[in-house]
């Protein structure tokens, strides 16, 4: 960590919105498919529970799906996240930015923040086990693919996201 | 030679390939400041619409690569995986997506920004997500129908509006200059 640097802007959004094309058009070139974030944590949960209760595992229309082929652990996704947590730490390393911290405004207790994080991570789960992939694997990689089912939870999720917003204020300021 | 380059019999070079783009990835989100929840969820509330920006660019310069690619035969789309449309899980899971993300303030792929660059509000993220999913996927038998439910398969917008695959893809980079433009404005009338 380094505490003492001051951290460097953040880049321009276009900018760094363009790099991410880039990246994820050498996706589709190289090996045929988008990006992704939610699969990885649906096949470990497979794997998971393939281990503990295997017949319960290949009984859900969600985990079935991880446990052919290669299995759970081989998955593509989970080597393509481990990749997301090393590009992050070395962009963010090289930038000054490093920091153990809680984001969270000064209102909101540090417990309730890491209990409302939780939360959340639990009901996007559930959303995305439901529409078969999240922000990266439907909105950004079926968008731009033209998939009907990726730009229909594209919108949806922002538009829900912006609905509630205001009533979780106190979250946030 | 045509892309996809790597094919389905090599797995081995499919996963160097995996950590490849995702250190493309995770780098282009933490510089884009999607890392921080504050940050990211100034979008909901008009105050840093960066999250529209980096997706809505990442989405037109991918799709016009794989436009302009596929038409000088330079990728072969028909072995491009397209995410398959459900529609009544994905309306379903789209809504419940976004109510979890305004409260948990960081995606999944935006939680491992977070979590790798020290902040524990994105490892709390993480844990959530990965217990819902083991939840969600012993749950998910009960509700087969519902899951299977609307499914149309590989559909794109051109099958959808009959619309040619290049009109469609100029009247996205149309929406996306609009969109950019209103979200100048908007941020300059907010300051």
């Amino acid at each position: 960590m380094n505490g003492q640097r001051t951290p460097r802007a953040y880049a321009d959004p276009y900018l760094a919105g363009a790099g991410l094309g880039v990246v994820l058009l050498a996706a589709f070139v190289l090996v045929g498919r988008g990006l992704g974030a939610s699969g990885a944590f649906a096949s470990t949960a497979a794997g998971a529970v393939a281990a503990i209760a295997p017949e319960r595992a290949a009984a859900s229309p969600l985990f079935s799906h991880y446990l052919e082929a290669q299995g759970p652990w081989l998955e593509w996704l989970n080597f393509e996240l481990a990749g997301v947590l090393l590009g992050a730490w070395i962009s963010a390393a090289l930038a000054g930015r490093l920091r153990m911290a809680v984001e969270r405004p000064a209102a909101l207790a540090r417990g309730s923040r890491l209990a409302f994080a939780f939360g959340g991570g639990v009901a996007m789960a559930a959303g995305a086990a439901l529409a078969r992939g999240c922000t990266s694997g439907q909105a950004l990689t079926g968008g731009a693919l033209l998939s009907v089912g990726g730009w229909l939870f594209l919108c949806v999720a922002f538009a829900a996201a912006h609905a509630l917003a205001p009533l979780v204020r106190k979250l946030w300021t | 030679m045509s892309a996809p380059l790597i094919g389905d019999g090599s797995l081995g070079a499919s996963l160097v390939a995996a950590v490849a783009v995702g250190l493309g990835f995770g780098f282009a989100l933490e510089r884009a400041g999607l890392g921080s929840a504050r940050k990211l969820i100034g979008q909901f509330y008009g105050r840093d619409l960066a999250v529209m920006k980096v997706m809505f660019s990442a989405l037109t310069v991918a799709m016009l690569g794989v436009f302009w690619l596929s038409r000088f035969g330079l990728l072969d789309l028909r072995a491009v995986y397209v995410p398959l449309t459900y529609l009544w899980p994905q309306l379903f899971g789209g809504l419940l997506f976004g109510a979890g993300l305004v409260v948990a303030g960081l995606c999944p792929g935006t939680a491992c920004v977070a979590a790798a660059t020290g902040r524990i509000d994105g490892v709390f993220v993480l844990l959530g997500f990965l217990a819902g999913m083991v939840g969600a996927g012993l749950l998910l038998d009960r509700f087969a129908a519902f899951y299977e439910s609307g499914a149309h398969g590989a559909w794109t917008l051109s099958e959808l509006t009959g619309l040619p695959y290049g009109v469609v893809v100029a009247a996205v980079v149309v929406l996306a200059i609009a969109a950019f433009a209103g979200a100048e404005w908007f941020e300059r009338r907010v300051r």
